[in-house]
């Protein structure tokens, strides 16, 4: 599964236009729709990089966490979620109050002044410097 | 896997309880469910049984949320009786000739009230009190009547009196023993308590036995008892307490007690292992428990034993605080001081009819037991003090002796607490398990909670987790870090004169010349809060949005589901039709639940994040304002009615109340704030539990500060004495600039206060005698903010950009497909998980 994905995305088009990077709000989340999976879209001003992970908290089983706030434990770049604030790595989706918690992260790009995610399962870099 | 069949035999409180914790479980889907309920209706609200009397009905007291059982596939055969185990064959036989196979079995079929055997108590109008039936009858038997009698005075006897009185009878309770309510309390509190009942028009006969019941001359019964006295009644009630209901295991051959009950084990298990027993039909350790809680412990034994894990039942605290016929009445511990050595203090004031008892080990140093009637407000804390074996203060009798000076009296510190002691209710975490964590080098609250799971529930034992971790450290000589996080070495007054003295204005700056790394969910809304306090921007400025926690992230409440509720301000709980009105279209436009909140205000539940702009532009065209309910701001300031209206209002406390939530509408604090206002010292407004509360006396208001209700209510303690209104405000402006300035991130007032070296006098000082030459500097901040007070939800419906938030997608004008409501009581309500399953969720892209 894991491959075709991969392959797939390499060709343009499984690339899906999210926004432009200006509508991001700095040190903050959005939410963006892919096929039918909601992702979570940060913007740190500091790294200068755009995160995207699930938007749904597997804790308060909501879709939230693009209104969490964002910030770094022990150096991980982190989100904490908004309604019972456990943290989860931007970076790796691994939560970090229980091992057993991943959330999963999509690939991200920037081109031109687009923002542009790819799919839930393709492998990718799920975060982009601009 | 076959599944293996599960069969309960009784529907009652218990029963019901087990099979909800077992729907709750993971080895739910092992067991074939099949349930015998002999009653003709779903398990009830026993307990609140006497509520029926006053209006509730059957309905009302189900324990059972419609549907449960079908949901969950269990199978209730309600108005059938089971009435053989064959445990040979492994089946159970009920009255309408059902035959199931069990593998396992559970027996929850309560107990019944014992009848004395007297002659003539089968007599017609002799009942009982149990079930609703019982109930119907006690209401049919009373309309030709106009006198009855309860036989037995103890808890249920005189809950039965209760509802005799309230039906309009001529009410007698005849007790055996010397006293009522001999089990629980002592002689001294007995008197008591017979003394306010009988004020209240009952009689009480005490050591009264009744040896026949006979034809009246002019009632219908006549009972006789041993001295040779009488009495004519038209109804007996038996209350004479209850024996357990072991027919079956005893036809069965199970193993019982020689007075009754049916044998268990700390697993719960009877003499067949393939059986269990809980609730009142269970004898452990040769003790029936005739209380819920203990049943419920049960349940949940078995439950857990199901799915493998080790639980035990190890007995239960018997301690009760209940309220009879209006009166405060408690029982702990060895109230009748029966441990040899113990020694007791009893404070007895008659003019106010309060007894309290304490029954002190012989060393003085632990509380045994306790009694209180007329006034139980110390019963947490001498529960506590008993189950933890807790060492009592020098002067034991310190808690219970009124504080006259209008002190709070004792708490309970950290220190003061045992390992057994437990901190976080939601995890059942003790404090020696968070000792243990500290000891394999938990050093700090985000390593604690990752540890132990304690505080990461619904968040309420944070405060004395925290204090339990201070106090530890403390302990091993490790240095407590008051550093608010990683990425400050600052407290938050630290921060706070950063800010103020370096004119900072936005979080980046704080961070790049104090602090290090990116922050995080702990010191940037701190941080917000502080700039807030100082230079009250907009807190959805881009530099400042990012910062917001949950609720000030969307100016709206976060619920459960994701959804927001909405509470728009309503000054002093003033309000005009017309605004009512206009939010009651809101709420129908938008189908929002509704509901009045706890503070004078009404609350609009279950709004989508992309619905918040519009609803609000609707509310604002009608002249509503944002209420900061999701802000650590100013919430309500509470007022009653006062002056205008109420025939003892000495003042206007509506007036003030508004004028007050006016002046400091949209301050943010460390905390959320809370005002009221009450027109006399009946205090209506409730202003003593308020951060500050303002009562009016006949020569102008009497201050109050640092009240809390909350998880750990705190009395506000009396500041000052009849002011005029500019002082008190003066006054209000000072200690509010104070408090923002000193106080710890979410610190009430009142925790602020208990931490507070010299306490109210030099609270007093600094705001009344001005010791610190800061009185000025706090009124012109505080006129700094009142002046630049802009309603948030004004401003952000008219900047586009701004709207822009409250989408749900930023690509797509689509809704969350997750946010799912079903209706209830006419109107909507989040699904809950189990509900999610069955509605299919459309999917959206
Ligand atoms: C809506 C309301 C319950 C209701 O339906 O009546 C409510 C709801 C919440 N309360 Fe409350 N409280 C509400 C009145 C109260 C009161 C009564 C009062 O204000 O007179 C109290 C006790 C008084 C007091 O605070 O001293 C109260 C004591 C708390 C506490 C405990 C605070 C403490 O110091 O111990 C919390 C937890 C906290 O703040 O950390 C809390 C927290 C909450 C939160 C914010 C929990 C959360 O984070 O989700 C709830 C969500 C609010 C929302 O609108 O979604 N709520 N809460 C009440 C809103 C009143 C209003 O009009 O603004
Ligand atoms: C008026 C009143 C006030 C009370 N107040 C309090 C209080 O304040 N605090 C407190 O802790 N407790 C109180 N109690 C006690 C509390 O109600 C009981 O502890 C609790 O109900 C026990 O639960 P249970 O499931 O063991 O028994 P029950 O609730 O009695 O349930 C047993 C059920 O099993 C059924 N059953 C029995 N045999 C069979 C059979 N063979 N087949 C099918 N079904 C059968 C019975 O009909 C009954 O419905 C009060 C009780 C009463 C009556
Ligand atoms: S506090 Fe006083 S004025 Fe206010 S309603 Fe009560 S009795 Fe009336
Ligand atoms: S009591 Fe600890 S999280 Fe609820």
């Amino acid at each position: 599964m894991k491959n075709v994905n991969a392959a797939k995305q390499n060709r343009e088009g499984q690339w899906v236009d999210v926004c432009a990077v200006e509508e991001l709000p700095p040190n903050s989340g959005v939410c963006a729709l892919v096929a039918d999976s909601q992702v979570a879209v940060f913007y740190l001003t500091k790294d200068k990089t755009i995160y995207a992970v699930d938007n749904y908290d597997p804790f308060s089983k909501a879709n939230v966490l693009s209104r969490g706030i964002i910030g770094d434990v022990k150096g991980e770049v982190v989100v904490a979620s908004p309604i019972y604030k456990q943290h989860f790595s931007l970076k790796s989706g691994q939560c970090l109050e229980d091992a057993s918690v991943r959330i999963a992260t999509y690939p991200v790009r920037v081109v031109g002044d687009r923002v542009q995610l790819g799919h839930r399962e393709a492998v990718g870099q799920p975060f982009c410097r601009r | 896997m076959t599944k293996q069949t599960l069969v309960v035999i009784g529907n009652g409180m218990v029963g019901h309880h087990f099979l909800e914790t077992l729907a709750g479980s993971d080895v739910r889907d092992r067991y074939e469910i099949v349930t015998f309920c002999e009653e003709p209706r779903l398990a009830y609200d026993r307990v609140h049984l006497s509520a029926y009397f006053s209006g509730k009905t059957a309905a009302d007291l189900s324990l059972v949320q419609s549907g449960f059982y079908e949901q969950h596939g269990i199978t209730v055969h309600v108005g059938d009786k089971a009435v053989a185990i064959d445990r040979d064959r492994r089946t159970v036989t009920s009255e309408k000739g059902i035959e199931i196979g069990y593998d396992r079995l559970v027996l929850a079929t309560g107990s019944y009230p014992f009848v004395p055997p007297i002659p003539g108590h089968e007599r017609k109008g002799c009942l009982v009190y149990r079930t609703i039936e019982d109930l119907e009858q006690i209401v049919a038997a009373a309309q030709t009547a106009t006198i009855g009698a309860v036989v037995g005075g103890g808890l249920l006897g005189l809950e039965a009196a209760k509802a005799l009185k309230d039906l309009g009878l001529d009410t007698h309770v005849v007790e055996f023993a010397p006293r009522l309510m001999a089990v629980q309390i002592d002689e001294g509190g007995g008197a008591m308590l017979r003394h306010k009942i009988e004020a209240l028009g009952v009689q009480v006969h005490t050591g009264k036995n009744t040896t026949n019941i006979g034809d009246g001359d002019e009632r219908r019964h006549k009972m006789q008892f041993a001295d040779g006295e009488e009495l004519e009644t038209d109804i007996i009630l038996f209350s004479a307490g209850i024996r357990p209901r072991d027919e079956l295991a005893r036809a069965a051959g199970l193993e019982t007690g020689p007075r009754g009950g049916i044998v268990i084990d700390n697993q719960c298990r009877t003499s067949d292992d393939a059986i269990h027993a809980i609730g009142e039909c269970a004898l452990w350790n040769e003790r029936i428990f005739g209380l819920v809680a203990p049943g419920y412990q049960m349940a949940r034994t078995v439950v857990e034993r199901l799915a493998g894990k080790e639980s035990q039942f190890t007995g239960a605290d018997m301690s009760t605080k209940l309220k009879l016929m209006g009166v405060d009445v408690a029982s702990i511990g060895d109230a009748h001081a029966r441990t040899p050595g113990a020694r007791c203090y009893t404070y007895q004031n008659e003019p106010r009819e309060l007894y309290k008892k304490m029954v002190v080990s012989a060393d003085g140093k632990q509380l045994l037991g306790a009694v209180l009637v007329g006034d139980a407000a110390e019963y947490d804390t001498l529960l506590q003090y008993c189950l933890n074996g807790i060492e009592l203060p020098i002067d034991p009798d310190s808690l219970i002796l009124p504080q006259r000076d209008g002190s709070a009296g004792f708490g309970l510190g950290p220190d003061a607490l045992p390992d057994s002691a437990q901190i976080c209710s939601c995890y059942s975490v003790s404090k020696g398990r968070i000792c243990e964590a500290i000891d394999a080098g938990c050093s700090d609250l985000f390593a604690l909670k990752a540890e132990t799971s304690a505080s990461t529930g619904c968040g309420g034992c944070a405060a004395l987790l925290k204090s339990v971790l201070d106090s530890e450290l403390a302990k091993r000589g490790l240095e407590v870090n008051t550093d608010i996080c990683e990425h400050f070495p600052y407290t938050r007054q630290d921060l706070y004169h950063l800010v103020r003295v370096n004119d900072i204005r936005s979080f980046d700056e704080l961070i790049e010349q104090h602090g290090r790394g990116l922050g995080c969910d702990i010191c940037k809304p701190a941080v917000a809060s502080i700039l807030a306090a100082c230079w009250n921007d907009y807190v959805l400025n881009d530099e400042h949005a990012g910062l917001q926690d949950t609720n000030d992230h969307a100016l709206a409440n976060m619920q459960k589901n994701g959804t927001y509720s909405i509470v728009p301000r309503v000054p002093g709980g003033e309000i005009t039709p017309d605004q009512m009105i206009a939010m009651a279209e809101v709420a129908k436009k938008y189908n929002l639940y509704t509901k009045i909140t706890g503070a004078q205000r009404i609350d609009l539940f279950g709004a989508r994040l992309e619905q918040l702009p519009d609803i609000w532009k609707e509310l604002i065209d009608a002249g509503l304002e944002s209420g900061h309910a999701y802000a650590k701001a100013l919430r309500t300031v509470k007022s009653c009615v006062g002056s205008t209206w109420c025939r003892y209002g000495v003042d206007d406390s509506v007036g003030l109340a508004i004028e007050l939530e006016n002046r400091y509408k949209g301050l943010r604090a460390p905390h959320k704030l809370k005002m009221a206002v009450s027109g006399c010292t009946r205090e209506c407004a409730e202003a003593q539990g308020k951060d500050v509360g303002v009562i009016a006396t006949e020569n102008g208001w009497n201050l109050y500060v640092c009240g809390n209700g909350g998880m750990k209510p705190r009395h506000a303690d009396l500041f000052a004495t009849d002011l005029d209104r500019e002082t008190l405000i003066r006054y209000i402006d000072r200690f509010f600039m104070f408090y923002i300035k000193t106080a710890d991130r979410l610190q009430r007032t009142s925790v602020w206060m208990e931490n507070l070296e010299g306490g109210l006098d030099y609270l007093k000082s600094v705001i009344i005698d001005d010791r610190l030459g800061i009185c000025a500097e706090l009124e012109q901040q505080m006129a700094a903010i009142i002046g630049t007070y802009q309603c948030e939800w004004k401003t952000t419906i008219s900047d586009e950009s701004k709207r822009k938030r409250f989408r749900h997608f930023i690509n797509s004008d689509l809704p969350d497909s997750n946010i799912v409501f079903v209706d209830e009581r006419g109107q909507i309500r989040p699904t809950r998980e189990e509900e999610r399953k069955h509605i299919r969720v459309a999917v959206v892209g």
